[in-house]
């Protein structure tokens, strides 16, 4: 399904994209291929959704606040207070788990007092207990994730 | 160090870096920025730690790493920095914070999320991973997501119009 130019697109690139006037030539020289057979590469990836974008990471807490939320929901409400929550622009990555706490979200906001009217707020809309968790180290050494092509 | 042209630079890379041939120069003309002045912006920022990487952003699900499970842990709070350097270094995990306690409730305060293909690899990755960090001991719960409600990458409201992408809050 992948040629072995997307492959190494895919796994090899997630880190550092060259800083350099022509980044997708550097790239194209490194490969051994030209620099139109990189930006098509990439291209058809990003229209075949298999990459989100080529684009920046930021390292949370320094440009805004964030917290991660749990709530503890009843089942038969869960569809409807995942819409209330979702309304808010603050929320991201909001996700059911299998847990007593089954509803997981991201709140970010440009400061705390901010990030801590939207938890009011979402504890009157919805009368559910939340957890705030918000960060407090982050051990990760981000190098990328490698994908397995082999099945 | 993030003055407004920065993050006005932060933004407009957040959109994707163009897919042409000088793209720096490229997000440059439209911040009014010379193409050097963009390079040297974003190498200052990635050397500070701002920007934690400048990639390929690939697609997990759609890759076919269908399972997704947040792990928690309840470590030793002595050690929970050593744990969490360790945890980091498996190539399956690709998140690993640090978060506060809840009492009794909710009693974990070391996260880390593991991809995979389905839930068995993903329980056999975290079977390996208590096993070589030694966490055997150590209260933990795993959390596999099922519905997903919202996804668009931790956005972060930097103006009415535009946000800029974080790493999973």
């Amino acid at each position: 399904m992948f040629s072995s130019l997307d492959k190494q697109l895919l796994n090899d690139f997630q880190q550092d994209i060259p800083l350099s006037a022509t980044p997708y030539q550097d790239i194209a020289e490194s490969l051994g291929v030209t620099e139109d057979a990189i930006l098509t590469a990439f291209k058809e990836l990003q229209d075949q959704k298999f990459i989100t974008r080529i684009g920046s990471v930021i390292a949370p807490n320094l440009i805004g606040v964030s917290a991660l939320i749990a709530m503890s929901v009843p089942k038969n409400q869960l569809q409807h207070i995942a819409t209330v929550i979702n309304q808010y622009p603050e929320v991201n990555h909001n996700y059911e788990r299998d847990n007593r706490f089954n509803l997981w979200f991201v709140l970010v906001a440009n400061d705390s007092e901010s990030l801590q009217a939207v938890m009011k707020d979402m504890e009157y809309q919805t009368g559910c207990k939340m957890l705030y968790l918000p960060l407090l180290e982050d051990y990760f050494i981000n190098l990328g994730f490698e994908i397995d092509f082999n099945d | 160090m993030i003055d407004d042209i920065n993050r006005l630079l932060i933004e407009q890379l957040q959109q994707g870096l163009p897919l042409v041939s000088r793209p720096y120069a490229e997000i440059g003309k439209k911040l009014n920025l010379s193409e050097a002045e963009v390079l040297k912006r974003l190498a200052k920022l990635k050397q500070l730690g701002v920007i934690k990487r400048l990639g390929v952003v690939v697609n997990h699900r759609r890759l076919g790493y269908k399972a997704n499970a947040m792990v928690v842990f309840d470590v030793n709070d002595g050690l929970i920095s050593q744990i969490g350097g360790h945890i980091s270094q498996f190539d399956f995990v690709n998140l690993c914070y640090q978060r506060p306690r809840q009492g009794e409730l909710w009693p974990y305060n070391l996260y880390c999320m593991i991809h995979g293909k389905n839930k068995k690899a993903v329980l056999k990755q975290l079977e390996y991973l208590i096993e070589m960090c030694g966490l055997r001991q150590c209260k933990n719960e795993v959390l596999f997501s099922k519905q997903c409600f919202k996804q668009r990458g931790a956005l972060y409201q930097v103006s009415s119009k535009q946000q800029i992408v974080m790493s999973n809050g």
